[in-house]
């Protein structure tokens, strides 16, 4: 199913395409929600959805050739745009909440519009502890008066169920420019 | 060359004081790129982006991409990235190897020594045959390094790069060495930040040149604590501050002196990075006495090369793209030598500080964008900035070399940017570099 292919799913095929069907909604309802959540600005209650590992990074993406087998992000140890820890995540939370962090002062008007969500990995098993899921962004800012940035790309998370709840506990966050087009990133992807 | 006037004009040095046509005047601005970025030295990359030979990194100067490579004979190259034939970009990609440029459009090839070595029917369309060897790629007419440094000038004329520097020789001494204090080399951490902020690019240079009044622009930052000790505030303790400029080349340092039986902090959140700090601070104590504790906070090569000295250690460029548009190129060093867990640890620290998602540089950008814009309107440009804090004050250093001025007033001194400022105005004005040169003898 997750595949594509256009098959007729009957007998115990049904259980499993259930089983996933279900499982894909509770992520898209997970992301859809932590959108909202950033939107509205109750980036206290974000926080709580992120694992105390989580990695939150945001590689660079350069031109290279289209056969370059090193691709065009930079790799791990790599300078990124972001690579923040939950620690790092928190004092951007505040920073924000100071009230003198003139970049965020006064508030942004920020929407994510999430996309194409889907299971990636599809060996791993669906009750699995963690998944890999698959999304593209949409991200708009517009401040002040006119200052309006889109910010378009894909990311990659893996999903933690602690609990019974869903956490984010890595993204990758894959922006498709070169020449950052924002004079900052000081929203959250 | 400004309504008839001359850029000296626009700069009142003796009341500290400077028109906002600096900043938001069109033809200024396209005299710049004429007057300041095709005859100044610019930073234009690292030796360590071209290790070999073949190898390249495209840069930058003035609005202009610039190929720096290194030829087969190891030498280090720079190129306008512009085909002689009908003007094509040869080279997109950010870096790489090759042995040829080819150019996309008509094939034409050149070697990394600039050469035009391949031209499409050479044999059979050009009757009589051109000559070659006058269409090679566009070389910059001066190429110096300086301890891992690139630069280059478009003008033959230009002084070499060591007098250019002058007094600020010290501080790429600082900024570019290792911790130790000994003979050990830097390296770039990784690739190239480049974004784009809607400010007019004098605003970076200045800032960094030494403007001590906008560490309140930084409270949110310093509130919530980034440096890499964890506690308030967004870097190590660096002592007292002094501001030192170059006078007669119009750059500005800002340094910080630490006397040398301070220590230095724990890191708590690495073991390993704590350590190896404590390690070179006891080298650099034995090896340097008591001038182990000057290091280079900030400052801004003139015209647009900027850096921190210390925590964290960077390189930012601030290439024009317009009156009110500016490229921000941002690369960052280490010790070549460090563990691999330091390096990581400085990555982390450096990027939650500078880049467009630096904590400390967002709200800069701000600043810088707000002030580009907010001084473009037709009164608004009547009135002239403010730079007055510290007038005459400066003085000479025992070890610091350039018009010094320390604390308390160096927090509130604007020697630096006044000067920057005024040298601006000597290479607006000058018709040749001659002409710059009797500026500064005068
Ligand atoms: S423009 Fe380069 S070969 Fe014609
Ligand atoms: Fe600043």
């Amino acid at each position: 199913m997750a595949s594509g292919k256009n098959t007729l799913i009957t007998g115990p095929a049904i259980d499993s395409a259930l089983a996933h069907l279900v499982l894909t909604r509770e992520v898209e309802d997970f992301l859809y929600y932590e959108a909202d959540l950033l939107d509205e600005r109750r980036y206290e209650e974000w926080l709580t959805l992120l694992t105390d590992d989580i990695r939150y990074w945001m590689p660079i993406r350069k031109n290279v050739p289209y056969r370059d087998e090193r691709g065009d992000i930079t790799g791990e140890e790599d300078i990124a745009w972001i690579d923040d820890d939950k620690a790092t995540l928190t004092k951007r939370v505040r920073q924000i909440m100071t009230g003198v962090h003139w970049a965020e002062e006064p508030a942004s008007r920020i929407c994510h519009i999430i996309s194409n969500v889907r299971l990636v990995e599809p060996g791993v098993a669906l009750d699995a502890n963690e998944l890999v899921v698959g999304s593209r962004f949409c991200v708009y800012r517009n401040r002040v008066e006119t200052e309006t940035d889109f910010l378009v790309g894909r990311r990659q998370d893996t999903l933690r169920r602690i609990d019974g709840a869903l956490k984010l506990a890595r993204r990758k966050i894959i922006l498709d420019q070169n020449v950052l087009m924002a004079k900052n990133l000081t929203m959250f992807f | 060359m400004f309504n008839g006037g001359s850029a000296k004009s626009l700069i009142d040095l003796q009341r500290g004081e400077v028109s906002r046509e600096v900043f938001v005047n069109e033809n200024l601005y396209r005299e710049e790129l004429e007057r300041i970025f095709a005859r100044a030295w610019l930073y234009i990359g690292h030796e360590s982006q071209i290790r070999r030979p073949g190898d390249y990194f495209v840069s930058c100067m003035g609005e202009e991409s610039v190929i720096l490579t290194r030829d087969p004979a190891g030498q280090p190259r720079a190129f306008l990235n512009t085909c002689r034939h009908r003007g094509m970009k040869v080279c997109r990609y950010d870096e790489g190897h090759t042995v040829h440029f080819i150019c996309p459009y008509h094939g034409w090839s050149y070697a990394t020594d600039g050469r035009l070595v391949g031209v499409q029917q050479y044999e059979t369309a050009y009757q009589p045959p051109f000559d070659r060897a006058q269409w090679g790629l566009i070389e910059v007419a001066q190429l110096a390094t300086y301890r891992g440094t690139v630069w280059a000038t478009w003008d033959p004329a230009a002084p070499p790069f060591l007098d250019y520097l002058g007094e600020a020789r010290l501080a790429l001494d600082l900024a570019l060495g290792p911790w130790d204090g000994g003979d050990g080399e830097t390296e770039l951490l990784g690739s190239v930040q480049k974004w784009l902020i809607p400010s007019n690019w004098k605003f970076v240079a200045e800032n960094f040149a030494g403007d001590g009044l906008h560490v309140v622009s930084h409270r949110s930052v310093d509130m919530v604590g980034i440096g890499p000790n964890q506690r308030e505030g967004r870097r190590d303790d660096f002592g007292s501050l002094f501001l030192a400029a170059a006078p007669r080349w119009g750059h500005g340092i800002t340094y910080s002196y630490l006397p040398a039986d301070a220590e230095r902090n724990d890191y708590a959140a690495s073991m390993e990075t704590s350590r190896y700090f404590k390690e070179c601070w006891e080298k650099r104590r034995r090896k340097l006495g008591e001038r182990a504790g000057l290091q280079v906070i900030v400052g801004t090569i003139f015209p647009n090369m900027s850096m921190h000295g210390q925590q964290p250690r960077t390189i930012l460029v601030a290439h024009p793209r317009g009156v009110d548009m500016t490229e921000m190129w941002r690369v960052y060093f280490v010790d070549k030598d460090a563990p691999r867990e330091v390096k990581q640890f400085l990555r982390h620290y450096y990027i939650r500080y500078s880049g467009p998602a630096g904590m400390t540089e967002q709200d800069d950008m701000e600043n810088w964008n707000y002030a580009t814009s907010a001084s473009r309107g037709t009164i608004a440009r009547r009135y002239p900035y403010h730079y007055k804090a510290g007038l005459g004050v400066g003085s000479i250093h025992q070890f610091i070399p350039g018009l010094v001025t320390g604390q308390p007033v160096s927090l509130s001194s604007e020697q630096n940017t006044r000067i920057l400022y005024r040298r601006w105005a000597e290479f607006m004005d000058a018709s040749s570099w001659s002409e710059l040169t009797a500026a500064r003898d005068s």
